[in-house]
């Protein structure tokens, strides 16, 4: 791996140094002829990686090249830059460039993007786009868009009205709003190009995830497994918006796209119509399964990987069984949506552990043999290494505290329950770890090839349930579940974890007073930055985890850090702050603290967040001086 | 003799104190009536107009029967989704002092009937009008505006909150008045 990265180096530099020379147009192409040059060289050092390399497949993982398109930053979901710029040495400088009101004070979870010499965010409800020229100083506003969605959305929209970004292809933004539309704009006017309405707000449908274009569709799932609502994942052909294909979380095989191709790797996932007999009567109609989180894609096996939320209600007593196909992981063909694979990481779930979370696509050496991986910090505690082309589970370790479960037995897949724990009708179990907001939830994680570590924001709390009877009315809550949450053990309610993937252990972990709800960036500079619910934007040493440099934002950090060259040829880090999500409503939401269960019960661990920050939303970009 | 009359005396006193309580076990079952328009804001041109009120009101606040039903109704119809047990969620706290649309039981009855635009549903075709004076009698008594000896008791269930016989008025919490 030293050679890929020490080959990648030099390339980018040379590409730099070129742009700002006299003789323009000569030197871009003599540096088009140095790319040529260097992507043989890139591909020869992947080609016979040393044992203990660990790196994205090139084809999901592309050379950088400055731009930051999608908010996973690759189809692998690296979250990994290749600039060097800012390093070890020089981050302590870093200074504030611009900052840009989002004019919206709920929780921002987006990712900004950055195409060419132009940047797009997009803002929690009511969703509006903004682009801002980073050619001219102080970065202006070129357009915005405000797409008017539904207020009434807000109201079924279970944990703060978020958005995580948009992603761009094609010289289009394709972004969700929060009332069940997917959008395409004109990259360069803000003109909308389409709009498919495809969520329905009355049977609690909301769309709050990032979409991801891959191969001329726009892949995108609904919210709502707190509503009862059925999860789904669609296509939208990118060029006019009509639904390609959908795929549902839970019914019979033809709805969830099982077909002659479904090869699950466990016997506990083969079947007909699992999607149907893994449920009481019926209630896989209600049964969620939702698709709100991340997706990857690996262009040489065409798989598209993405999870399936909760099943709904959260008290299990209700939908005894295995309640398939939620709180598992899908491979699937994205040109039918044709389902390859299966894995339930938490089969007739007790704890709300939806398994949506970002998958990052590898290849490494596993007990001697090159493997094709995919890596997923699971809400249930796991770090789960899977083989991407069956999925079949190498390793399971929890990565911070776990007592819901007692590990997976890797024979036959199965995550084993610890009975003790076990949630039910009127009946309060305490001290259940992690809780439903799992140890990490949608808060993406990057990996850097370079050290080999997985960096992963996440969370440290236990909590107490009960289970209720809870009728069914659509369009509102279906839980049945009393929560309160507590600080985990240690009293640190957040933590950021580095990973040794190979070693299947922690190499370094920083304690953080709040959970750390925002995502994290990790570039060949040897960096990582991720943010604190306290306003604190952190650069961490890549290596060692020795805090290097901080700025404190207006408010609590919960959204996706990034990092581009800007079309001055400088490296730029950017992140959008302003507190809320699920961890954040009690600020974002004004609510209550005296109530332990407010929030889903998050709001009992959250109690001092009003006295730590305030609702905003600024994006703060920050370079060299 | 005297005896007599002591024992009269007393007898009289025991049956006054068994006098309960009106318990209306049957409420209306019309859907969504009570048309009475309420308005949502303080601010009239010109001064304040009487405040509307509705006869039914007097009858559903402060009585213990009518605030254990509505507390049983909150969870029933998933209020509690949204609001959890008065500290809020996907919707707004009800056991603080900030109200958006008036705080008074008329006001609250119309909210939860015709719902209001920021998210909060329309029941006016879910729930019996009568419960939904109940489930507005039990709200008001989150934030402590019913009378203790009315407002319900501990939960058999997990405790969010201290019960709402306990809970103090939430307008005048810390404050002199």
């Amino acid at each position: 791996m030293k050679q890929t990265a020490q080959s990648v180096v030099p390339c980018v530099d040379a590409v730099r140094t070129n742009r700002s020379a006299a003789l323009r147009k000569r030197l871009e192409s003599f540096s088009a002829a140095l790319l040529l040059v260097c992507t043989p060289l890139l591909t020869a050092a992947s080609e016979a990686p040393p044992e203990s390399a660990i790196s994205p497949p090139a084809s999901a993982a592309p050379r950088d090249d400055g731009q930051w398109t999608m908010p996973a930053k690759n189809y692998a979901s690296t979250r990994y830059s290749e600039l060097t710029e800012i390093n070890e040495g020089n981050v302590k400088n870093l200074q504030v460039a611009f900052t840009f009101s989002t004019g919206i004070n709920k929780g921002q979870e987006a990712a900004p993007l950055v195409v060419g010499g132009m940047m797009y965010i997009v803002t929690p409800f009511p969703n509006i786009v903004y682009a801002l020229d980073l050619t001219k100083p102080g970065a202006p506003m070129k357009w915005k868009f405000e797409p008017n969605p539904e207020p009434a959305a807000q109201g079924v929209a279970c944990c703060d009205v978020v958005n995580r970004g948009a992603a761009f292809a094609g010289g289009r933004i394709f972004f969700n709003t929060l009332d069940g539309h997917t959008i395409a704009l004109d990259a360069n006017t803000g003109q909308p190009i389409w709009n498919a309405h495809i969520g329905n707000i009355n049977i609690g449908e909301t769309i709050t995830m990032a979409p991801l274009v891959v191969k001329g569709k726009v892949l995108v799932g609904n919210s709502g497994g707190e509503m009862g609502v059925r999860g789904w994942v669609k296509a939208l052909d990118a060029a006019d918006g009509h639904v390609v294909w959908t795929a549902y979380g839970t019914g019979p095989d033809k709805d969830v796209l099982i077909g002659p191709d479904f090869r699950p790797h466990y016997d506990m996932d083969k079947g007909k119509d699992l999607g149907v007999t893994t449920w009481p009567p019926e209630a896989w109609r209600i049964g969620g399964g939702n698709m709100w989180g991340w997706i990857s894609y690996d262009p040489d096996l065409n798989l598209i990987f993405h999870g399936t939320g909760n099943p709904g209600p959260w008290n299990p007593d209700l939908r005894p069984g295995d309640n398939k196909w939620t709180s598992g992981i899908f491979a699937r063909d994205p040109d039918t949506g044709a389902a390859k694979w299966f894995y339930q990481w938490s089969p007739h779930d007790l704890h709300d552990y939806d398994g949506i979370n970002e998958q990052i696509l590898l290849d490494m050496n596993w007990q001697g043999k090159p493997r094709k991986v995919l890596v997923r910090p699971e809400r249930n505690g796991y770090l789960y290494i899977l083989d991407r082309t069956t999925g079949e589970v190498l390793s399971a370790k929890p990565f911070g505290s776990v007592n819901s479960s007692k590990g997976v037995d890797l024979k036959s897949g199965r995550l084993i329950e610890n009975p003790d724990k076990k949630t039910g009708t009127g009946k309060v179990v305490r001290d259940i770890c992690p809780t439903a907001s799992g140890l990490k939830d949608w808060q993406p994680s990057a990996f850097s090839p370079k050290t080999r570590l997985l960096y992963i924001p996440h969370n440290n709390l236990c909590m107490d349930e009960e289970g209720v009877e809870v009728n069914y009315i659509a369009g509102t809550p279906y839980v049945g579940m009393n929560v309160r949450m507590i600080p985990g053990p240690g009293g640190n309610r957040g933590a950021f974890t580095a990973w040794d993937i190979a070693a299947e252990k922690p190499a370094w972990s920083l304690k953080e007073n709040f959970p750390v709800w925002s995502g994290t960036v990790v570039t060949a500079g040897d960096v990582v930055f991720y943010g604190t619910m306290e306003g604190w934007f952190k650069a961490v040493s890549a290596k060692t985890g020795d805090l290097l440099w901080q700025f404190k934002t207006g408010s609590g950090i919960i959204g996706q850090p990034i990092t581009y060259r800007g079309p001055d040829g400088h490296q730029y880090v950017a992140i959008l702050s302003g507190v809320g999500g699920w961890a954040g409503a009690i600020v974002s939401g004004d609510l209550d603290p005296r109530d332990a269960t407010a929030a889903l019960g998050f709001v009992n661990a959250m109690k001092d967040l009003k006295d730590a920050t305030t609702a905003g939303g600024t994006l703060y970009v920050f370079r060299l001086p | 003799m005297r005896h007599g009359a002591a024992m009269f005396l007393f007898t009289l006193l025991t049956l006054a104190a068994c006098q309960r309580e009106e318990r209306d076990t049957r409420p209306q079952s019309s859907l969504g009536s009570g048309e009475q328009p309420m308005p949502v804001t303080t601010l009239e041109p010109g001064g304040q107009r009487p405040s509307a009120s509705d006869n039914k009101a007097a009858s559903f606040e402060a009585n213990a029967f009518h605030l254990s039903e509505g507390k049983r109704l909150f969870s029933w119809f998933n209020c509690s989704g949204c609001h959890a047990n008065g500290g809020g969620g996907m919707g707004p706290a009800l056991m603080d002092q900030k109200w958006l649309y008036g705080s008074s039981i008329e006001n609250i009855h119309a909210t939860i009937r015709d719902g209001r635009p920021k998210g909060m549903p329309s029941f006016r075709d879910k729930i019996p009008d009568d419960q939904i004076w109940e489930l507005a009698a039990f709200v008001r008594s989150l934030s402590g505006n019913a009378p203790s000896s009315a407002a319900p008791q501990r939960n058999d269930d997990m405790m969010p909150h201290p019960s709402e016989n306990r809970m103090p008025d939430a307008a005048t919490l810390g404050k002199s008045p």
